[in-house]
């Protein structure tokens, strides 16, 4: 047997629980549900939720502390010798060790100590297994049986459940925080240890970003130099110019949608604007690289200019229309928060709809424009897949959009493709510009939302 | 007119399936066309309405409406929730217009010039019929900029000193001079409920207008903010003509010289407003004014 199938026999267990709780409380009151205190699910739910609870948690508890127990017990029983083997190499015998009692490959000579110590591993876990099975079952069934005695017609089994549905919420969105902290903190210690390798001053401020590390001494071509700054150069003129084309054209269709447009248009072009949002991101990107790019190419060729065939320019134009229906929906629901009073007292006045725009909504609806806007950077700066395919991968110190340039996104791609070593300064390196990366957006989405808030507060 | 007359001749009530107005048949002696009772011409008119529908889609909101509004006088408007005032008030100036299901048929004039002529621009239109609303709805601007915003997009100020003495005399005229004369630059909705008002009013009067509509202008505000609006009104009479809808009757009977009874889209009674509130002829009007209904 497998937890998996005491997972459903305990699902089982409470779902007979849920059937025998409410019946009790039926039988209790003779049917006249309005006697009770609960309706009488919330009786069954209780019941099930007891039946069920502590066993689940008593699983969890037990398969969290089943390994280390089991792993110490094996250890107690080896030999000295091996039991005074430093951790690393312990832990080596240890999996050999669990890799024969479950059958896999072993990566040394197996002789008679670690046979031994095998089969003692195995008849612990089996041991252990069949002790969690019974433990679990009896729990729950007794918890349920007690639930079930205690329904009385005044029991307040609605309040209970109330309160367990809480604690489930509670607990659902507190591990959402806990897994970011989580991956917060595990990019910070990485970055940490690629800063006792790389000064802190040379990654922020170094020109250059050249980052193959030489292996052994004889080798060539491996620079090993960790200069951001292009990098995030990159990354700014493909922003900006993902910015320059989206903003005035999610702006203007805002505008249009919420201000002009008939209600027939809007119902068509709205849903139409929003798939260019569901088009996933990869898509865009083989447009820009085998589409766009090449018409870039050829367009500056016809004028005289050298364009490369992966240029900041294609990236950021294609980011830019990925972008458009992000900047038009947020402008969107803003312009429309612009109370209707505005607009009233405005063209009360006399005001045409474009005066009335300029002069009363744009302004007013402004902070929320650029809260929205500021979201948009900050989706454009960790926006990769149409980088990796367009921008290029040479870490070129460049404003000029007709060039390859790099992205800081591009170059954690490329820093964590195929095999790595894993405490090697180029891949920490993939871990500090994702800090860095991380702070940026961060630090723009709070301002971004702190705006947008304010800005809704000016109306209600 | 599908009205269920009794044998007496009074009219079978029906409120609560009344897609119609009922109409008192006996009182005739006075009444013009379509009902209406009271005399709905005055000797000066500013506006003249005749024959105004208005729809919404397919609803019709506004049944043959004939009124005229005089010059230099309060008229107001009462009636029920939902009885059409305000609406009939925002064909005055078309605002009507921003509605997109929203369609007006008859003919409005103003000084013998029919407003809803194809030909008319509706900008002058509402730069001369002038509107305030429910809320006092201040642009997120600097007080000086929500005066200042009429005259600028109509170009009435040939420079900034002209558009100062603008700004000055509108707020003077809406007795709100004294009150931020120090703090121009400060925004208009910081001002109070009362204040905010009375800067709409100061902001409409900034165009210059020869009518000013007023949709329950007073209904966001306290005794003391309303009494002054009323004031207000009543000093603004001399210069305008006021059209304003109210749910209170006081205040109809205090600032205007004649009212109009709006019942269910049609304008049932309408006279000085003197009689209207002592001796109104209709029974619905009276019904209404007595608080029996409404």
């Amino acid at each position: 047997m497998h937890t998996s199938t005491l997972i459903i026999v305990l699902l089982g267990l409470m779902s007979l629980a849920y059937y025998l709780g409410r019946k009790r409380s039926l039988n209790l009151v003779s049917g006249r549900v309005r006697d009770l205190h609960s309706l009488p699910s919330y009786y069954g739910l209780h019941t099930a939720l007891w039946c069920g609870i502590p066993a689940i948690l008593l699983l969890v508890l037990w398969i969290s502390f089943e390994g280390s127990v089991v792993t110490g017990l094996v250890v107690d029983s080896l030999p000295q010798e091996t039991q005074a083997l430093p951790p690393e190499r312990l832990n080596l015998v240890l999996n050999d060790i669990r890799n024969l009692a479950t059958g896999d490959i072993v990566s040394t000579a197996v002789d008679e100590n670690l046979q031994s110590a095998a089969d003692h591993y195995a008849r612990l876990q089996g041991i252990s297994q069949l002790a969690m099975f019974a433990a679990a079952l009896s729990l729950a069934i007794l918890a349920g049986y007690f639930a079930h005695r205690s329904i009385t017609r005044h029991q307040r089994a609605r309040n209970r459940v109330e309160k367990a549905i809480n604690f489930f919420l509670l607990s659902s969105s507190t591990l959402a925080i806990f897994t970011t902290i989580g991956i917060v903190l595990s990019v910070l210690f990485e970055s940490i240890r690629f800063f006792q390798q790389i000064p802190v001053t040379e990654f922020i401020f170094g020109l250059e970003w050249s980052p193959q590390t030489a292996i052994r001494a004889d080798q060539v071509g491996s620079s090993g130099v960790f200069g951001a700054i292009p990098l995030f150069a990159g990354t700014f003129l493909i922003t900006l110019i993902a910015m320059v084309v989206a903003v005035p054209i999610g702006l203007l269709s805002a505008i249009y949608m919420a201000d002009y447009a008939g209600r027939h248009f809007r119902s068509l072009a709205k849903p139409v604007l929003e798939v260019l949002a569901g088009i996933p991101t990869v898509v865009y990107g083989f447009f820009a690289a085998l589409t766009v790019a090449p018409f870039f190419r050829d367009l500056g060729a016809s004028m005289g200019l050298g364009v490369s065939s992966e240029s900041a320019l294609a990236a950021g134009v294609v980011m830019g229309i990925m972008i458009i229906p992000f900047v038009s929906s947020l402008s969107d629901d803003v312009i429309n928060a612009v109370p209707q009073a505005m607009r009233d007292g405005s063209y009360g006045l006399g005001a045409t709809r474009s005066e009335t725009i300029r002069q009363v909504i744009i302004p007013a609806a402004l902070p929320g424009i650029v809260g929205g806007v500021l979201l948009a950077v900050s989706r454009a700066i960790g926006e990769t897949m149409i980088v990796v395919m367009a921008a290029g991968l040479s870490a070129n110190l460049t404003a000029n959009p007709l060039e390859a340039v790099t992205t800081v996104t591009v170059q954690i791609v490329t820093l964590l493709v195929g095999d790595q070593e894993f405490d090697s300064a180029k891949t920490l390196a993939a871990f500090a510009l994702a800090l860095v990366l991380f702070v940026i957006t961060l630090a723009l989405n709070m301002i971004a939302l702190h705006i947008v808030r304010k800005y809704r507060e000016q109306y209600e | 007119m599908d009205d269920v007359i009794n044998q007496d001749g009074t009219v079978a009530r029906e409120l609560k399936t009344g897609t119609d107005a009922e109409v008192d048949m006996q009182s005739t002696n006075e009444s013009q066309s379509r009902g209406t009772v009271g005399d709905i011409y005055v000797d000066d008119p500013r506006m003249t309405c005749r024959n105004v529908n208005v729809y919404y889609g397919d609803k019709q909101a506004i049944f043959d409406i004939d009124l005229d509004i005089g010059k230099n006088q309060v008229i107001s408007m009462i009636g029920p929730s939902g009885c059409g005032k305000s609406t009939f008030l925002r064909c005055l100036n078309r605002m009507n217009d921003t509605i997109d299901v929203c369609k007006v048929t008859g003919q409005i004039k103003m000084d013998g010039q029919d407003i809803y002529d194809g030909a008319l621009d509706v900008v002058p239109l509402r730069a001369s019929v002038g509107m305030v609303f429910q809320k006092p709805n201040p642009f997120p601007k600097s007080i000086y900029d929500n005066i200042a915003y009429g005259p600028r997009i109509h170009g009435l100020s040939d420079d900034k000193q002209h558009l100062d003495e603008i700004v000055e005399t509108s707020l003077k005229k809406a007795g709100l001079w004294e009150e931020v004369k120090d703090r121009l630059d400060q925004p208009g909705t910081g001002l109070s409920g009362g204040q905010q008002q009375r800067l709409c009013i100061a902001r409409a009067i900034a165009v210059s207008p020869e009518v000013i509509l007023m949709d329950e202008p007073c209904s966001a505000l306290d005794p003391i903010a309303t009494a002054k609006i009323e004031e207000l009104i009543d000093e603004l009479r001399e210069n305008y003509t006021i059209a304003i809808v109210t749910h209170s009757m006081q205040q109809a009977a205090r600032v205007s010289q004649r009212t109009a009874y709006f019942h269910l889209g049609k304008l049932i009674e309408v006279g000085e407003t003197d009689q209207i509130f002592t001796a109104p002829k209709h029974r619905l009007t009276e019904d209404y004014i007595t608080g029996r209904f409404g």
